[in-house]
């Protein structure tokens, strides 16, 4: 917008040249272009939300019609009711917090405190232990997926939390410990050193000077940390066998076993499980974009 | 503390075994920081990868003793007709999905990084089905793939197509989880995005000044310069493609006629479902191997045409 404007005005005082005229109307087509392919493109990139939405607030017998009818006449938001209580979603998303905040705790304690180590201390082997950080970032899950499963049913903690927690209080997963090492490294090292100077040990140092300056960091790691628990299908799957140790996630996923061809509920319980993504992301968007440009490409 | 303020700010005790000179102090440190770890590499990674090697060559379903096999499990997978399908179904997804969520993520990148009225609304419309729970992503397509009401078919009937039995025809189940998996383009996409908004606009000045147009500009600037985040996107695309399953597993379990039999999959259905435990980790390692093998070969072949820069 800017240089459009510069270019206007700047040009003025002289000929108003053609080509200068030209330039800038082929810039406005340009841009009206690039709106009508956005528009486009979003469109159809909301239409399976529109569908569900939709599909959610529509009684039974008005879901199976074709074609559809766009807007749900009688708009039944009863299937919200009724799809929550049909399962114990209540006590699903009680479980699911109870995960979340263990992971949350484990994630930002120890992957903070390795993420530092790895950011601010010089010592002999050190790069070696961050490119093995790296590597198990790379390693797919499922290779280990077996031979972890056998590890937790000899200890005892099938049916229990500990698998879906337990493991995150060594080290949060690689990609926090990497997420943690890169914002350490882009705060100043003068700070470190008046603590330094002042008798603060490494350790006063790390969790009285770094840690509160890291709150974009600490926001970023745990919604993502959030994001994965409340995503995770896989873990719940192999490691919760009673109902009432299910989570939202593997709760849905019984749900949809259950109900066959109510789509209206299971859309009902699908926004329900939805809508907490998109809010948070709403509200926090900026530690998104900050988690994605912190992870991705800063050196 | 009150006795030793004189003397150090340290308690004592830690006289006893802190080391004096100050590298040695500072390995220390540096090791007491990392140790969870290394003891969660140790514990979680290691112990693992011993286990499902010791597992690949037995036979064990978790409740009679395991039994020595040998290479019985690479032999049996030669002849497992389902071994090769999934194969086969993974790589075909892979090399559908992979590449066309590679070039729609950089063109909308491309096209989101300009300044027009409403962008941030675009970025989120693009980027927000990205991260919808895979649970909640697989009952909605079910349903949208539903042969008689859903909108998959919804859509063809409006440009005059017949219905599509997305989920019961081999042929069409495959494409139906590609174009799932093509929705969620949008976290590539972002990272496109960050990555062209870190490319210094004095480049493009400099080239305008050249006279380079448009086309020469993306040809010659932004390409190269991007080119480390297409290579990443890439890989973590691979990697990310041979390990689905909640989708394949909620929407199709596999069928019809396994066309939907991905890797993972079946790997868990010999686990966790007929309790073949070696053989599974048998599949997990050949099929480790085989990213590695791959993401080596794309580092070797892709990588060397990455254009590195410091452009900080």
């Amino acid at each position: 917008m800017n240089m459009v404007t510069q270019e206007q005005t700047t040009a003025r005082p002289l000929s108003l040249s053609i080509r200068n005229r030209r330039a800038l109307w082929e810039r406005r087509l340009w841009k009206g272009l690039i709106v009508v392919i956005l528009s486009v493109g979003a469109f159809i990139m909301s239409l399976p939300f529109i569908w569900l939405v939709i599909s959610s607030f529509k009684p039974l017998e008005k879901i199976f019609i074709f074609p559809p009818e766009w807007i749900p006449n009688p708009f039944r938001p009863q299937n919200y009711v009724e799809a929550l209580v049909y399962k114990p979603f209540g006590l699903y998303l009680f479980n699911t917090m109870k995960i979340v905040v263990l992971n949350l705790v484990a994630v930002i304690l120890t992957a903070s405190f390795c993420g530092y180590g790895f950011a601010r201390i010089r010592f002999p082997g050190r790069d070696f232990w961050f490119a093995l950080v790296l590597a198990t970032l790379m390693i797919p899950y499922f290779v280990l997926m077996v031979p972890q499963f056998i590890m937790f049913s000899r200890l005892g903690w099938i049916d229990t939390f500990y698998p879906l927690t337990v493991p995150l209080f060594f080290g949060g997963g690689a990609f926090n410990i990497f997420l943690f090492r890169q914002f350490f490294r882009s705060l100043p090292e003068e700070l470190a050193d008046a603590g330094r100077i002042d008798g603060c040990s490494e350790f006063g140092i790390y969790w009285r000077i770094m840690m509160p300056l890291s709150k974009p960091a600490l926001a970023t790691v745990a919604i993502f940390t959030f994001l994965a628990a409340w995503n995770d299908y896989i873990g719940p799957l192999l490691y919760l066998r009673s109902d009432y140790n299910f989570t939202v996630a593997i709760g849905l996923a019984t749900f949809r076993s259950v109900m066959r061809t109510e789509w209206n509920l299971l859309m009902a319980a699908s926004t329900a499980m939805i809508l907490p993504v998109i809010v948070l992301f709403f509200l926090a968007q900026r530690y998104f974009v900050e988690g994605i440009v912190l992870s991705g490409l800063k050196g | 503390m009150t006795t030793t303020t004189t003397t150090s700010i340290t308690p004592h005790w830690t006289h006893r075994f802190w080391p004096r000179s100050l590298a040695a102090r500072r390995a220390v440190t540096g090791y007491i920081f990392i140790s969870p770890f290394i003891l969660g590499f140790l514990i979680w990674f290691l112990i693992p990868a011993g286990v499902a090697l010791w597992l690949t060559v037995h036979d064990w379903n978790l409740i009679s003793p395991p039994k020595y096999v040998g290479a019985k499990h690479l032999t049996t997978m030669w002849e497992d007709e389902r071994f090769w399908k999934s194969l086969t179904v993974t790589t075909t997804y892979t090399l559908i999905s992979v590449p066309i969520s590679l070039v729609l993520g950089f063109v909308l990148a491309l096209l989101l990084n300009t300044k027009i009225w409403g962008i941030s609304f675009f970025r989120t419309a693009y980027y927000l089905p990205s991260i919808v729970p895979a649970v909640a992503n697989a009952v909605l397509w079910a349903w949208i793939f539903n042969t008689e009401y859903g909108l998959a078919n919804v859509a063809l009937g409006m440009f005059g197509l017949p219905k599509i039995a997305w989920l019961q025809r081999p042929e069409w189940a495959l494409p139906a989880l590609i174009i799932v998996s093509l929705w969620g383009f949008g976290s590539g996409m972002v990272i496109y995005l960050a990555g062209l908004q870190g490319i210094p606009q004095v480049f493009y000045e400099a080239a305008e000044i050249d006279g380079a147009g448009r086309w020469a500009k993306l040809r010659h600037i932004t390409i190269p310069l991007v080119s480390p985040v297409i290579f990443f996107n890439l890989i973590i695309g691979i990697i990310g493609s041979f390990q689905v399953f909640t989708i394949a597993r909620l929407v199709t379990n596999g069928g019809p006629q396994n066309a939907t039999l991905v890797y993972v999959l079946y790997m868990y259905q010999n686990a966790f479902q007929n309790l073949k435990m070696g053989y599974a980790a048998a599949l997990a390692w050949v099929l480790f191997v085989i990213v590695v093998v791959l993401t080596l070969f794309v580092f070797k072949y892709i990588g060397s045409r990455v254009h590195y820069e410091d452009v900080r």
